[in-house]
């Protein structure tokens, strides 16, 4: 495998936190600052798919930033793994951006210059996650994305808000210090690295049992993958405007959450020694529960956004699950299924806002006979929900049935029952919105004439709604990049 | 001339501190710029001092050219040569940012006073810091305790005279104990040189007398640093003084304290007799912790600001005192680390709280809605400082949280690591009050727009420089961290 040095992955990390200054000083011309949003946008991911070839040809590109103290390095390291995350979150801000921009200035919100620095902050915080090399420097965004968020949830400033915000941040914040830091600390005393590794860095380092605690430490520090208990500040979180709650809520922070588990699964404790502590098994199961019981909690939330939360927390738990089960089938459906449902529920959340912003409307219940006003946004949200069900043409099929695989090759029935179960609870809560907004009668009193939200949101969704599609006839990409990281761990 | 910095460093300072009164005559900006001059100088010296030391080893200075142990001896290693840039650097900005504070807050004619006073005060701490006779750190530390007492008392509260008047009864006491505590090893050992005392006293560690001066040493220091249960007189003290008293106190004279608790643990008493003589590193320990967990969870029930960030000092207190209990390589890194870092962000926030008083006249953490609209660049400091606080990576708080950490899992002790995340996360709790009513709380009352009402740029620049250095040496940690280590590897040697 040939690895090369290059300060990419860095200009990846930096290009929006420059754009932060440039939004920051421009905050008087509105059409300014979104514009460097944007253009961050789109040399982030320009960064990011230049790297790709050479990654696609089993290169791996190095870069170590500096160093803080002895030990403790920021350094960067993209491998195919880091490019599921880079990719997904580098790809959807742009389509963020501009559904930011219809979403902010139809709500005549406050406070958008300061929406859109910690915007880009988030961002490189993401990029700082998917592409660390080290603990260290995982930690360290980490933080930042839970720091620089909670203006993001708090935005409205209402009681509600800074109520909802504060459990955000006492969640992430609390449970990273409080669980990840010591796992950390545990894990440099006995190993004395923090460096991530191929089959890991704690095998025959520790006894048993201090391992098992810095398991158990780490899956309680990553809050942000929303294994439950410790999921209630991803409802808490939907008091944000929503295209924070469609980037962030649906993409880089829950994301950034498996994918931190993905890496500790893979790098710190490696394959062979989860199995051999039989840690993996218990990991799928917690995972198994999480995702039953969300996806029952989803199906009594009347309010759209609650409702996608929920369903957020169960299906990011499928990706734990996956990566859980340790067999290779299951980790190709685990790395697939943070692009798959990055796509998937980003759409969703955008349909959420925009008939807040058409309709004025955010219950479930308020949604008869909506797809007559707004035939295609709703068009876009059947084929988010497909993706959720995991009904083709839709990609949410794919990492189900890899999921189902990788259960077979880990002698797991109990974990495609558990599927199956799902699967019914996803269609009973987005089917029958669907039923409603197109065969239920408008309302009396109001119009069925059409009226969607404004174009810079419409397009958007609908954009991210093909995309869903498109990664269901052409996979390849996904599909090659996950081999990639099967091989490389030696599955 | 270089060779007479190791005693210029405080004489610099003494000198500023007589003429001061005297440029006064003229106006009140003389004897401002003559007392930053004087800590300016004082400053450059100590950094000279330090390089000189990291470069070439050791220093020794006789005062007078009488050789020690008959005649006083001032000597410069690694950990007081760093503490030395520490404390100058502190008071020459703290020095830069009395002017505006003190003309809002004291009266016009106790201002030149004040100036004199002050510079009494750090030559007191940098004298504390520099001598390797014990007598001289007794006489030192009575003219820190006795310029602090009026530092405090000057304040224009009617309360400030009752918080100096309770700290002038234990800073009293703990003088008086140190003082025992020397007397009695002079007795035994006929010598107050540190050097000396260490060669002679391993003979005598079983000595009643001994041990008793030891005692009276670690009760009067651990009183002068506030360590819980003598925590008594600091809250008051600090809350009701002016805020540049506050913020030079916090910032420094705690910290000379400790690394007086030091000096005498490590370099006149050896660490093994800790170890096997007297097990008070068993008493710090339990202190420390109670002192950790107590001084945050105080620090959550105040509704003072400046209240707050006292509680939070006797918290802070008790990391240093945790690192230097555990008696292990990490652990004295780390204890050296926060004296650094809690100079540099409890004196930030000090200011920070300073330049509100400047401007709004108000401590109370429920009066600063909107504060973050009209200070931002003051209130981006706060952030920092508390951020830093917390312990947030890539700022210096995070910093001495990792080797106190490593160092309590290398002594077998996990449970203290428990300890510190539960007090990182206690302090989220307490600065994340402030910063939400800072940022994000609406007024009740629709105010008319003010604008910015930052304050004066005199002001300003101190804050940002500490606030910035929590940040510089959280991203560049590497070169404190070479002078701790080196201040440990000689502490802990044998």
């Amino acid at each position: 495998m040939e690895i090369i040095q290059s300060a990419a992955p860095l200009y990846a990390v930096l290009v929006s936190l420059l754009a932060v200054v440039l939004i920051g000083v421009s905050g008087r011309n509105p059409n300014l600052r979104e514009s460097w949003t944007i253009i961050a946008a789109l040399i982030k991911f320009s960064i990011v798919v230049s790297m790709l070839p050479k990654i696609l040809d089993g290169t791996i590109i190095e870069y170590t930033a500096f160093s803080v103290m002895p030990g403790l390095d920021i350094a960067f390291r993209v491998d195919p793994l880091a490019m599921f995350f880079a990719l997904t979150a580098s790809l959807l801000w742009i389509v963020t951006a501009f559904y930011c921009i219809g979403y902010m200035r139809a709500g005549k919100e406050k406070n958008q210059t300061r929406f859109y620095m910690c915007f880009a902050v988030a961002l490189s915080a993401a990029m700082g996650i998917a592409f660390s090399a080290n603990l260290f420097t995982l930690f360290v965004f980490y933080e930042m994305l839970s720091l620089c968020t909670y203006p993001l949830v708090a935005h409205k400033q209402t009681p509600e808000a800074i109520k909802g915000a504060r459990r955000y941040l006492f969640y992430l914040l609390g449970t990273s210090i409080a669980f990840q830091l010591a796992a950390i600390f545990l894990t440099y005393h006995f190993a004395g690295t923090l460096e991530f590794a191929v089959g890991g860095i704690l095998a025959g380092t520790a006894p048993n049992g201090v391992i098992t605690l810095i398991f158990v430490l780490f899956i309680a520090g990553i809050a942000k993958a929303g294994i439950m208990p410790l999921h209630i500040w991803l409802p808490s979180a939907m008091v944000a405007p929503t295209p924070v709650s469609a980037l962030l809520h649906a993409v880089a922070v829950v994301k950034a959450g498996v994918y931190t588990v993905i890496k500790v699964v893979l790098f710190v404790f490696g394959v062979d020694l989860l199995k051999e502590l039989g840690l993996g098994v218990v990991l799928a199961y917690v995972a198994a529960f999480t995702i039953i019981v969300a996806s029952i909690v989803a199906l009594r939330q009347d309010n759209l956004k609650m409702r996608l939360a929920y369903s957020t927390v169960s299906q990011l738990s499928y990706i734990v699950m996956a990566v859980a089960l340790l067999t290779p089938s299951a980790v190709i459906s685990s790395l697939m299924g943070v692009m798959i449902h990055a796509f998937g529920k980003i759409t969703l959340f955008f349909v959420a806002g925009a008939i807040y912003i058409a309709a004025h409307k955010t219950k479930v219940s308020e949604l008869d006979g909506i797809g007559k006003q707004m035939p295609f946004t709703m068009v876009a949200f059947t084929i988010g929900a497909l993706s959720m069900i995991g009904v083709p043409p839709a990609a949410g099929f794919i990492s189900k049935w890899y999921l189902a695989m990788g259960a077979i090759e880990a002698n797991q029935l109990a974990i495609i029952v558990v599927l199956m179960l799902s699967t019914l609870l996803n269609a009973c809560y987005f089917l029958p919105i669907v039923y409603q907004a197109f065969f239920k009668p408008v309302p009396l009193g109001e119009s069925d004439k059409m009226h969607e939200a404004p174009a810079f949101m419409v397009v958007p969704l609908c954009l991210t709604a093909i995309g869903t599609l498109v990664l269901f006839l052409w996979p390849e990409l996904l599909f090659n990049l996950a081999r990639l990281v099967v091989a490389s761990i030696g599955l | 001339m270089i060779a007479h910095f190791p005693i210029l460093v405080i004489v610099v300072l003494l000198v500023a501190a007589a003429i001061v009164p005297l440029v006064g005559r003229i106006n009140r900006t003389a004897s401002w710029l003559t007392a930053c001059a004087g800590c300016l100088a004082s400053f450059l010296m100590a950094v000279s001092i330090l390089s000189t030391v990291l470069d070439s080893g050791r220093i020794s200075y006789w005062l007078g050219n009488w050789a020690p142990p008959f005649g006083i001896e001032y000597a410069y290693d690694p950990l007081n040569a760093f503490v030395l840039v520490l404390v100058s650097f502190v008071a020459f900005m703290v020095a830069v940012y009395a002017r505006d504070s003190l003309e809002k807050e004291l009266d016009p004619h106790r201002i030149t006073p004040f100036y004199a006073v002050y510079m009494l005060f750090v030559a007191g701490l940098m004298g504390m810091v520099a001598t390797a006779d014990l007598f001289n750190l007794y006489v030192f530390l009575e003219i820190t305790s006795i310029a602090g007492y009026v530092l405090i008392a000057v304040g224009r509260k009617r309360e400030s005279l009752m918080a100096s008047f309770t700290y002038l009864v234990m800073g009293t006491i703990a003088a008086t104990f140190v003082l025992l505590g020397i007397g009695y090893l002079y007795m035994v050992t006929g010598t107050l040189n540190m050097a000396d005392l260490a060669r002679l006293l391993p003979d005598l560690y079983h000595s009643k007398v001994v041990l008793t001066a030891f005692a009276f040493f670690t009760v009067g220091l651990t009183i002068k640093i506030a360590l819980f249960p003598l925590h008594n007189w600091l809250p008051n003290a600090y809350a009701f003084a002016p805020s540049v008293t506050s913020t030079i106190m916090a910032a420094t004279a705690t910290k000379v304290g400790a690394y007086a608790l030091i000096r005498v643990m490590f370099t006149v008493f050896q660490p093994e007799f800790e170890i096997t003589v007297v097990h008070v590193t068993q008493v710090l320990l339990f202190l420390a912790t109670i002192a950790i967990l107590a001084g945050s969870i105080l620090a959550v029930a105040q509704t003072d600001i400046k209240k707050m960030l006292a509680y939070s000092s006797i918290g802070q207190i008790g990391y240093i005192v945790l690192g230097v209990a555990l008696m292990n390589h990490l652990g004295m890194i780390g204890s050296i680390m926060h004296i650094l870092n809690h100079a540099l962000m409890k004196g930030g926030l000090f200011l920070v709280v300073g330049a509100i008083v400047y401007r709004h006249g108000f401590t109370h953490i429920q009066d600063f809605v909107g504060l973050g609209r009209k200070m931002p660049f003051t209130m981006a400091a706060f952030t920092i400082g508390a951020l830093s606080m917390i312990g947030v990576p890539l700022t210096v708080g995070f910093v001495s949280k990792w080797y106190l950490a490593l160092a309590s899992l290398d002594a077998g002790m996990w449970y203290f690591v428990p300890v510190l995340l539960i007090s990182s996360l206690i302090t989220a709790v307490y600065f994340w009050r402030v910063i939400d009513n800072i940022y994000f709380k609406k007024t009740e009352k629709e105010e008319p727009a003010t604008g910015i009402q930052e304050a004066p740029i005199g002001m300003l620049v101190p804050t940002f420089v500490l606030a910035l250095l929590c940040i510089v040496f959280g991203i560049f940690a590497s070169f404190p961290i070479s002078v701790a280590e080196q201040a440990a590897t000689l502490l802990l040697m044998r």
